[in-house]
């Protein structure tokens, strides 16, 4: 998934945590080093 | 999009090259998923921010698109993303996945 | 001994003046100071700020879901104009400054405010049956103009305006003491944050007190869940607010200290609260916290980019009493608390789970079976202008999502759910202040009225601010309907 690309994630607190969006694309075979930035925001 | 994003976007950017890099989305907020998605596509449209006027036509995704889900192990989607895409709801996830479907072709 | 919430207080202190102090402006305005005017120019009157119909639902004149009635935006659609509401009141900002000067000790002399101000809000006080006497002593008689002004020339870093409808009437000065002289923790902003904090919550205790028709001294213990840290540079935070505002308030009996964990302090400082009372350490425990000055306009920008008014422009505070089965007061379930664990982190979608289902599956309950949830209840309106959603509406949107995996309800059933269930956030973007409890002094009430039997207040928290941890938090209690409340009306 995503070969050869580096990936940005843009989490929410309340909703879907950039966590969960890293777990998944880990699961589909992203390798960590691929996930550049990962960002939770807290609105409040 | 804050400015504060934007800037480590465009940095990002720079250093690896915007063909190079995938955003992929969490929020379930319609009007925050444009906006973000626009900023990073076409440049910020508030024209406030670093990205102004600067296109870097990144491909943008939600991981409630159908198509990335099915390239995740089922179990484990279940387990992370499951209650959030039960609160999000099939027509909000066909909007998204059509809006950014739209913005990855058509730029 | 059951532990029960025995009363409830809430207050309100309208200073449009200090948003210039919170955090987001004073940021932007020093990047751009050409900001300020545009941002004055939204600011509220303080008849605007009462009768805002989010801030009545605050103090308890109006029903959380009779908000739903009133037509959006809330700022054009003005309810009654009450500063006294039934569960406390909204001061205004003569007044304010007049209780950071009650507030202020009389060594540190961290606020000075001028003269003539002096005596208007000496004035404006004197009338409030809150107050004592000996706390409108303490406001003394007041400086020059001139005292101020020079003390003013010597800059940010030792003295800071203060303005009263746009006009100097004092400063807010770094401490007077050798020590405070050159550390950074103990900055004029930092201390007014404190002073801030000390005295919106301390007004919330005095409304406790007198709601409940005790003395101070009845008072055992008192924690503090305000999100201010207090402290010097050598324990940045590590100070005492509880006991501060104890002192502010003649709880001579009392004794207690500062619960921190971002939005979900209030939650545990109540767990904490029932679970000493249950254990019989202590008797009455007030649970307080008071405003945070750095929130106020945080998010400015939107509501300027909108051309509406700046609403955080009001601190707000409460208090609880925790205190042992009086066969009347709803009980808290300390067998039943929610709670996030570590492990959790690597499956953020289970905060739900363990906040709302484990402690519901203990007590052999379901989702449903719960009348009211009250969560994060931020104003949307506050929240909306700049992107970020309505904060309670995604809360109440993953119950009920919650509801659908565990098959109690079907998708077609989730804004049903999120009505009845649920309410619209009506609380300032206080920090710790949305954090459910908001909810707890209309919950007393509904349960009063026989409207609900049972409510859960579910918080959240951002421990990875801290930069600590990525970790994020969630905690939760039940309080019920106590069951010998009806023989007591017998007897």
């Amino acid at each position: 998934m995503f070969k050869g690309k580096k990936i940005i994630i843009f989490g929410e607190r309340d909703e879907i945590q950039g966590a969960s969006i890293e777990n998944c694309l880990k699961a589909a075979g992203v390798k960590e080093e691929n996930i550049i930035s990962s960002i939770t925001e807290c609105f409040v | 999009m804050s400015l504060e994003y934007q800037n480590a976007v465009k940095d990002l950017a720079f250093k690896y090259g915007p063909e190079n890099l995938v955003v992929m989305l969490g929020f379930l907020d319609m009007d925050l998923i444009e906006i973000q998605a626009i900023t990073m596509t076409d440049g910020d449209p508030s024209g406030v921010g670093s990205l102004s006027g600067v296109a870097l036509r990144l491909k943008v995704y939600h991981i409630l698109e159908p198509e990335i889900k099915s390239q995740i192990p089922q179990d484990v989607y279940q387990e992370q993303i499951g209650l959030m895409a039960i609160t999000a709801g099939p027509e909000k996830i066909a909007k998204i996945s059509e809006l950014l479907q739209q913005l990855r072709t058509t730029r | 001994m059951k532990p029960v919430i025995k009363n409830y207080a809430y207050t309100m202190y309208h200073v449009p003046n200090l948003v210039r102090y919170g955090s987001k402006p004073m940021r932007e305005i020093e990047k751009n100071p050409e900001l300020y005017p545009k941002i004055h120019e939204l600011l509220r009157s303080y008849f605007e700020a009462v009768s805002y119909p989010p801030n009545q639902v605050f103090i308890g004149n109006i029903k959380p879901d009779d908000l739903r009635a009133i037509p959006r935006p809330w700022f054009k659609n003005p309810a009654g104009a009450f500063r006294s509401g039934k569960f406390g009141e909204i001061f205004s900002e003569d007044e304010f400054l007049g209780l950071l000067k009650i507030a202020d000790v009389h060594d540190y002399e961290l606020i000075w405010l001028e003269k003539t101000f002096t005596a208007h809000v000496k004035n404006v006080l004197n009338e409030n049956p809150i107050l004592q006497e000996t706390d409108l002593q303490k406001i003394g008689e007041g400086k020059s103009i001139q005292e101020i002004k020079e003390k003013l020339e010597k800059g940010e870093n030792f003295s800071l305006p203060l303005l009263y409808e746009n006009i100097l009437v004092g400063c807010f000065n770094r401490s007077k003491d050798v020590h405070a002289q050159e550390d950074e923790a103990l900055s004029p902003h930092h201390l007014m944050e404190g002073l801030v904090a000390k005295a919106s919550g301390a007004l919330a205790l005095k409304h406790l007190i007198r709601r409940e028709g005790i003395g101070p001294e009845e008072i055992d213990f008192i924690l503090s869940c305000s999100e201010e840290a207090i402290g010097d540079r050598y324990n940045r935070g590590g100070g005492s607010l509880a006991k501060a505002m104890g002192e502010m308030c003649g709880c001579q009996n009392a004794t207690g200290s500062d619960i921190k964990s971002f939005c979900v302090g209030p939650v545990y400082a109540i767990v904490f609260a029932a679970s000493l009372v249950k254990a019989g350490v202590v008797k009455n425990v007030a649970v307080v916290g008071g405003g945070c000055l750095a929130k106020l306009g945080m998010k400015f920008q939107g509501h300027l980019a909108s051309g509406m008014p700046i609403i955080e422009d009001t601190l707000a505070s409460f208090a609880f009493l925790i205190a042992g089965d009086d066969k009347k007061s709803p009980i808290i379930r300390l067998d039943a608390i929610g709670k996030n664990n570590i492990k959790n982190a690597a499956k953020p979608e289970s905060v739900t789970r363990a906040v709302v289902l484990e402690p519901l599956q203990k007590l052999g309950k379901k989702i449903t079976d719960i009348d009211k949830y009250a969560v994060q209840l931020e104003n949307p309106e506050i929240t909306e202008p700049s992107k970020t959603g309505d904060v309670p509406r995604k809360n109440y949107d993953t119950i009920a999502a919650l509801a659908v995996m565990n098959g109690e309800i079907t998708p077609a059933d989730m804004p049903a759910f999120r009505e009845k269930h649920g309410m619209p956030g009506f609380s300032p973007t206080q920090g710790h202040v949305p954090a459910a409890v908001p909810y707890v002094g209309h919950a007393v009430e509904a349960m009063e009225n026989g409207e609900i039997k049972n409510a859960m207040f579910v918080a959240r928290g951002s421990f990875f601010l801290g930069r600590m941890t990525q970790l994020e938090d969630g905690m939760s209690f039940i309080i019920e309907k106590n069951p010998k409340r009806k023989e007591v009306k017998n007897v």
